[in-house]
């Protein structure tokens, strides 16, 4: 049984792989090692894991030239545990470059399409792993979010797309983009499997010291559909200008139907939301100046050829290994990090930080999860926004919070727009507050369930 | 902090960057577009706002990171070697600094 599933899915993501460009390694061997799995709580499922999260003996490359074909000698932390309890993992998926980026363009390997409409993004970074589950390739994918590189691309791809708060899942094996804000996350189209996959990956890890030691409950334990006395905030001032009306429309139906199902709707404020990009573009931009400087031709992956000296070998080898984005956003935090702008940029970025933070935390006073919507949009045409980074940075603006105050978000399917593109809504909840957020999820997809499938489809 | 002119040449060269004329004019505006549009924090009075250190819950902030001194394996010389781009004796062999 195993072992026809797995087939199923390594099948399905070679025959899919020309059109949707999802996968950047698949393992051949992967129903091979179905028969020999032993038991776990995901024995025998197939997994399709982001190319920023390393498996040994299979290639890391973020999505970057840089890297290319580097082969880590180790496990990610969370790939340890799903692999302990017995899951397949059938592949790497595409990405955006180092996870940066919010359409999957961004990728050395070629853009990933989204299988609700092919001329069109999947959203990112964790576009392949959203595509892979949204297709039906597979049940369950990680992704990794630092600015909501898990949530976005699960509202444009009709899935389900988890952000656990900072510090539930260990970091280790992820390539860093920005320590302070990246989590691994989960994508799934049930609950109950963001739930169990949560369950496995989640907890305390010695190797990362960022990880916090609180107890992983059974995720799939409040899972009764039932929401009555739940209490729901609803930010009337993030409901204005430039959310698509579309979008506006399907997530304020989200509010009625968790009206109808006993659910108290809050008003909530949340003051300083809308200086979120801006200190998100200086922190992450900032840390991961940092983080890429690893990335220098000496150790691993890419060098660049004919540099004889040193430093002309970094700076070559980095100017030809990475892409515009990526260049775009290590000169930003440069700059933002370099003497005599440190205090007017990152120590700014850092006090507004505080100021959002704060505002969740007051506003959990009087209720038990905000609603959102997750994109601004549904799902953009290839090409649209790749000239502008600004307002490609703008696709962020309702999911940077989360990362910014450490927070917990999951984006929920709730309908499709006119042009059959899927909508998606955000449930954000105060610290280890998982299982609220899966329950309100759980509770709503029970009433309407999501049931369409993407033309393009395993 | 108003934006007059980011010198880009000097930021390209802080982070190891070799960048032609026209991706530094490229950059340049791009980056320049950016910053003018985080100078909004400056409508923010942040005067005793403490600044976030990192992203930690009070429970991360409070978890022991501390393990005992006792050693454990490591890599290993050949394991850490086998992604070099060019390993030497045991070493990373990389171009000499003038």
């Amino acid at each position: 049984m195993s072992r026809e599933t797995v087939e199923f899915s390594v099948r399905a993501a070679e025959r899919l792989n020309e059109e949707l460009n999802a996968f950047l390694e698949i393992d051949r061997e992967a129903p091979r090692r179905a028969e020999e799995v032993a038991k776990g709580a995901l024995a025998g499922v197939p997994v399709a894991v982001k190319d920023n999260i390393c498996v040994r003996g299979m290639q890391t490359s973020c999505g970057s030239r840089i890297l290319g074909h580097y082969h880590p000698p180790y496990n990610a932390t969370v790939i340890e545990r799903l692999v302990n309890a017995g899951a397949v993992i059938i592949g790497k998926t595409n990405c955006d470059e180092f996870a940066m980026g919010s359409s999957n363009e961004n990728s050395a390997f070629g853009p990933v399409k989204n299988p609700w409409d092919t001329t069109r993004v999947p959203g990112g970074s964790s576009g392949g792993s959203a595509t892979a589950v949204a297709a039906g390739i597979v049940p369950v994918a990680l992704g990794s979010d630092t600015g909501g590189s898990v949530r976005q691309p699960a509202s444009l791809c009709g899935v389900l797309g988890m952000k656990p708060t900072y510090g539930r899942n260990s970091r280790y094996g992820l390539v860093a983009f920005a320590s302070s804000l990246d989590q691994v996350g989960v994508f799934a189209r049930e609950v109950n499997d963001v739930a169990r996959v949560l369950g496995v990956i989640a907890g305390r890890d010695p190797h990362d010291s960022t990880s916090a030691d609180v107890p992983v409950p059974d995720y799939s334990a409040a899972l009764d559909g039932d929401v009555k006395g739940a209490r729901i905030g609803f930010p009337a001032a993030l409901f204005g200008k430039g959310l698509d009306e579309e979008v506006s429309a399907a997530v304020k139906s989200v509010v009625d139907v968790y009206r109808e199902l006993g659910a108290e709707i809050v008003e909530v404020s949340l003051p300083n939301a809308g200086y979120a990009i801006a200190v998100y573009y200086i922190i992450a931009t900032a840390e991961a100046s940092s983080n890429l400087a690893r990335f220098d031709g000496v150790r691993y992956g890419f060098r660049a050829e004919e540099t004889p000296e040193l430093r002309q070998m970094y700076r070559k080898t980095r100017a030809e290994g990475f892409g515009p984005e990526v260049k775009r956003r290590i000169m930003l935090g440069t700059y933002v990090l370099s003497a005599g702008y440190y205090d007017a940029y990152y120590r700014k970025a850092q006090q507004v930080r505080t100021l959002i933070k704060n505002d969740f935390l007051n506003a959990f006073k009087n209720c038990d999860a905000i609603i959102t919507p997750t994109a601004p949009t549904p799902a953009f045409a290839l090409g649209e926004k790749v000239d502008d980074p600004l307002a490609m940075y703008l696709n962020d603006i309702y999911t940077v919070t989360a990362n910014l105050a450490g927070i917990p978000g999951l984006s929920v399917p709730c309908g499709l727009s006119s042009a059959r593109l899927p909508i998606g809504f955000q449930l954000l909840g105060p610290y280890w507050s998982e299982p609220t957020l899966l329950k309100l999820a759980h509770g709503f997809l029970k009433a309407r369930p999501f049931t369409d499938r993407p033309p393009v489809s395993a | 902090m108003p934006t007059n002119e980011i010198d880009i040449a000097k930021v390209a060269q802080l982070a190891h960057l070799e960048l032609a004329e026209t991706e530094l004019k490229t950059f340049g505006s791009q980056i320049t577009e950016i910053v003018n549009y985080v100078e909004q924090l400056n409508e923010l009075d942040t005067a005793d706002v403490e600044p976030a250190l990192g992203g930690l819950t009070p429970e991360g902030a409070q978890t022991d990171s501390s393990r005992p001194d006792e050693i454990f394996g490591s890599l290993g010389q050949k394991e850490a070697l086998a992604e070099a781009p060019d390993a030497a004796s045991g070493h990373f062999r990389v171009p000499k600094v003038l």
